[in-house]
């Protein structure tokens, strides 16, 4: 043990309430204040009932607590057309949501993995259009796809539906996908190749069982994209069919009676649900999932 | 080797098979169904699309139509705001995270969650916030302030600015994410080289950092770029585009000319001009991010 | 007079202790080596002397001034980084005056001293150019530049060439020991993995293991008198030979490698040998063979098993007894495998450790 001598030692002093921390945590908190508000608003206001809402102000908490609202949003709400709630759109939402989830990513899964590994000549061309579909605005090309699916039989059909969010998931999933398998090392396939496997072998008991993580990713991805959907639902659904997010609007646009807030905002975190627990279950990898989404090809 | 080479077409087939529905949604989608549009802007479709040529005239129609004029004014304004505040309020709480503090996955969890909303919900709730006889307008006047105003969402000359408060809280966490990732990519000797050169930490960001994120900086506009043209659920839900059309938008005016008013031509010339816009954008950062790569 | 002191520093991120208790005195002008494998800790004592990791104990000195709490641009030091760490937007000239500016010295000087360190450092034509443009070895040199126009008594190098390929590696290494001659009064202390440049560059070694520094003394001693097991192996390539078996006390000492006694007579013991496990090390180049091994204080007959020319030498592997054996012979030698080989040494130049402490004996 050398002798220490007078003066300064160990750590710095650091203040917990240093000038830096109070400005650095005091706007974090007040941003975070901010984005939270909304949240807090929505359940508030769709756990007070009218009289409540009409005397008091938003942000207050209820001093009373009702879930009449929740119930009514759920099954009795109604929207133009028929009175039985917000039930009959998550019934649609999920009907939409799987299939067209698990399709998109067994096509885009399979296409990222011939782009990576099976490179073949014309493959980068229909990939960059594909790349540059993904900004074109959707405006463009609803009507020329309206016909196509007139055409087949598929207009106003779930299938048809379906069909259209597997095209459109399509650019931003199979550079996912192109990106993920290109990063598992080329010799691993090599190898594979060299002892016998072909396309799907190799795909199925090699690139699989190593990309479980890219395909929550994908799946975290399509299921928030999907479920929030509002325009391809109204224009390729008939109105039985509408998915939550338009019979949400539909519900609180309705002209019918009073504006009943509570319902609305009852109704309103219902829809918002599945993509929030999707959210708050997920973390990271939902994090990881918008960013491979917003990188360049 | 009896054959010699096997023939070109049926190499790779599997993977070629495998390929088909990009090949066939690149082609016939995006490409076909482009050019399709953008054929028939030049005819009088109305109920149904009908290659009956009139020239420009639908793009005349457009461009003298009141409401055309104010979706795109609209877009414009809400386009400029939603980029620099998006740019600006995305990279504050980037940097504001990346200060190594306490909580950072609360507090980007917090940040980030409106991105997992849709717009339909987004606009639903800032309705009901910014409702003059319930929401933040009454709760101030309840305080006291009994001549306070602030009803966005009825006053026609403000109106667009209430759906941008909606927007940028539900998009700006994504930027923050793309950000902080930007931030995270920097090589950490740059900032201790910086630590001992004795650069203040503001001037590091501004005059070091800022430039180094140049392709986050741009990759990033172009997101929000395509996304602002869009634009549709959240005026839907947020205003319907009222009060009467003071919050229109060019996606809208497509829809309803498309679905609402059978007046195909209308849709088809609207949804070019924003075809057209988004490649103003988007072909100047193709050049950039790929062309340049053969020079470097 | 001490340049920079490091007196019982600790440093632990969490509950990981990475440095312990650790103490090192410089001298002003000294070249101070930090060697050790990845995670020893030597960046982290690097950093901390700069001031960019704050310590857990202790306190450092830099010029008989105490600046464990100082910022790092108050203490005197310029600092040279693996991936060269320069302003990628800034032309050269820019990355030299970037800190000058800031602290507001009057043009003059700045241009001044950015003369001078261009002139050292031969970027005087790269002035006006941006990082992007230059080679690796160019971007280096920049760098250094870059804690040359601070004008400091302390330069930190925290593994400066360790980007760079083989070649510039060693053309780099001839530059920054030049640059210490002309630099007489400048201390500096470098970070490195690689142990030729240690030896090559430095005055004094560190050699770092587990957060704690192993051995610290001048290159020669650290090869021929390593204090323990550990310094003993990572010094030397090809490395040195290590043989199990047990220390004997007799008439004469001697150490019998599993059945082959060595003659310990001539071997400066560090301490009275006493009978215990130990291992017996000798580099490959202090083995002779042929002619030259007749009359050594130790000889014996050895096969030669596998052959390794490397040009200038060749390394051949062969058995003493059970275990294996490396020599080195020119690398004309006209030797195949299964060749019988009389090889022998001088104890003295040998080390034995304690099998158990892995201390020198």
């Amino acid at each position: 043990m050398v002798e220490a001598v007078a003066g300064p030692a160990g750590p710095r002093p650091v203040r917990a309430l240093s000038r830096r921390n109070i400005i650095l945590y005091g706007t974090l908190i007040v941003i975070a204040i901010y984005y939270i508000l909304p949240l807090y608003v929505m359940v508030v206001t769709s756990l007070k009932g009218m009289p409540e809402i009409r005397l008091g102000n938003i942000f207050s908490p209820p001093v009373e607590v009702t879930f009449q609202p929740w119930v009514k949003a759920w099954a009795q709400a109604c929207t133009g057309l028929n009175c039985d709630g917000l039930s009959r759109g998550f019934w649609n939402s999920v009907v939409i949501t799987v299939p067209s989830v698990v399709l998109s990513i067994v096509i885009a899964s399979v296409n990222g993995y011939a782009l990576a590994n099976w490179r073949f000549r014309g493959a980068n061309i229909f990939f960059t259009i594909l790349i540059f579909g993904a900004f074109i605005p959707y405006q463009v090309m609803i009507y020329p796809l309206v016909i196509i699916l007139r055409e087949i039989g598929l207009y106003g059909k779930l299938p048809g539906l379906v069909l259209v969010h597997t095209i459109f998931g399509m650019p931003i999933l199979t550079l996912l996908f192109r990106n993920y398998f290109t990063s598992i090392p080329e010799e691993l396939f090599k190898a594979a190749r060299v002892d016998g496997a072909g396309f799907w072998g190799i795909y199925f008991k090699i690139m699989l069982p190593m990309s479980l993580p890219i395909f929550v990713v994908a799946m975290i991805l399509q299921i928030t994209g999907i479920w929030n959907d509002f325009l391809f639902g109204v224009i390729y659904t008939k109105p039985e069919a509408y998915p939550m997010t338009v019979q949400l609007n539909n519900i609180v646009k309705s002209v019918q009676g009073v504006q009943e807030y509570n319902v609305n905002m009852a109704a309103t975190i219902l829809t918002g649900l599945v993509p929030l627990i999707v959210y708050f279950v997920s973390g990271k990898l939902f994090v990881r999932g918008i960013a491979a989404g917003a990188v360049k090809g | 080797m009896s054959n010699g080479r096997p023939n070109q077409i049926f190499r790779n087939l599997n993977a070629k098979v495998a390929a088909i529905p990009m090949i066939a949604t690149a082609s016939v989608v995006f490409v076909g169904g482009t050019v399709w549009t953008v054929y028939y802007s030049f005819t009088s479709s109305k109920l149904l699309p009908k290659a009956k040529f009139v020239g420009l005239d639908q793009y005349e129609r457009l461009w003298s139509t009141n409401r055309w004029l104010v979706s795109i004014e609209n877009l414009f304004i809400y386009g400029v705001f939603s980029l620099i505040f998006s740019l600006v309020i995305g990279f504050l709480l980037a940097a504001l995270l990346d200060q190594k503090i306490r909580f950072e996955n609360t507090f980007r969890t917090i940040f980030l969650y409106p991105f997992a909303l849709s717009f339909i919900v987004t606009g639903l709730v800032w309705q009901w916030i910014l409702n003059p006889d319930f929401g933040v307008q009454q709760v101030v006047r309840d305080l006291g302030w009994t001549s306070f105003t602030f009803d966005p969402l009825y006053n026609a000359e403000i109106v667009i600015y209430g759906v941008l408060i909606a927007g940028l809280w539900q998009g700006t966490g994504l930027i923050m994410c793309l950000m902080l990732a930007g931030l995270r990519g920097i090589d950490e000797d740059i900032w201790k080289a910086a630590r001992v050169d004795g650069i203040p930490m503001w001037k590091t960001y501004l005059f070091i950092i800022i430039p180094m994120m140049r392709p986050v900086f741009i990759t990033t506009l172009v997101i929000i770029a395509s996304g602002i043209v869009r634009v549709y659920d959240l005026i839907v839900a947020q205003t319907s585009g009222g009060p009467g059309i003071a919050s229109e938008v060019p996606a809208k005016y497509v829809y309803d000319a498309m679905f609402l008013k059978q007046n195909l031509g209308q849709g088809f010339a609207g949804s070019t001009m924003m075809l057209l816009s988004v490649l103003i954008v988007l072909i100047p950062w193709a050049y950039l991010e790929f062309g340049g790569k053969k020079h470097g | 007079m001490a340049s920079v002191s490091v007196k019982n520093l600790d440093l632990s991120f969490g509950s990981v202790k990475v440095l312990q208790n650790l103490n090192l005195e410089i001298e002003k002008g000294e070249f101070l080596v930090l060697l050790g494998s990845s995670g020893c800790g030597k960046s982290t004592l690097l950093n901390c002397i700069a001031g960019l990791l704050d310590v857990t104990g202790g306190q450092i000195f830099i010029n008989e001034k105490n600046v464990t709490w100082n910022e790092p641009k108050d203490r005197d030091i310029g600092m040279v980084f693996q991936s060269y760490a320069l302003y990628p937007q800034m032309t050269v000239e820019g990355n030299l005056s970037f800190g000058l500016k800031n602290a507001r010295m009057p043009r003059g000087e700045i241009a001044q001293r950015i003369q001078r360190a261009a002139k050292i450092l031969h970027i005087e034509p790269l002035l006006k150019r941006k990082p992007a443009q230059l080679s690796g070895g160019q971007r280096q040199r920049v760098a250094i530049g870059r804690a040359l126009v601070r004008d400091v008594d302390v330069f930190l190098f925290d593994e400066p060439l360790s980007n760079l390929d083989a070649k510039l590696r060693a053309e780099l290494r001839v530059e920054i020991k030049r640059l210490h001659q002309t630099l007489q009064d400048n201390t500096m202390i470098y970070v490195t993995h690689d142990q030729i440049e240690a030896m090559t560059l430095a005055d004094r070694i560190a050699i770092m293991r587990g957060g704690a520094i192993q051995q610290l003394a001048d290159p020669h001693t650290i090869y021929n008198k390593p204090v323990n097991k550990y310094v003993a192996g990572f010094i030397g390539s090809p490395g040195i030979n290590f043989l199990d078996g047990n220390a004997i006390e007799g008439a004469t000492p001697s150490f019998d490698a599993q059945g082959i006694v060595i003659p310990m007579d001539r071997y400066a013991f560090a301490q009275t040998p006493q009978p215990k496990p130990a291992v017996f090390g000798i580099r490959p180049e202090h083995v002779l063979h042929g002619d030259a091994a007749v009359g050594q204080a130790f000889s014996q007959q050895v096969a030669v098993d596998v052959i390794e020319p490397m040009g200038s030498d060749t390394l051949i592997w062969s058995k003493l007894g059970p275990q294996d054996f490396r020599f080195r012979v020119d690398g004309q030698a006209d030797l195949s495998v299964g060749d019988q080989v009389l090889i022998g040494f001088d104890p003295a130049n040998a080390s034995a450790f304690d099998a158990q402490s892995e201390l020198r004996l």
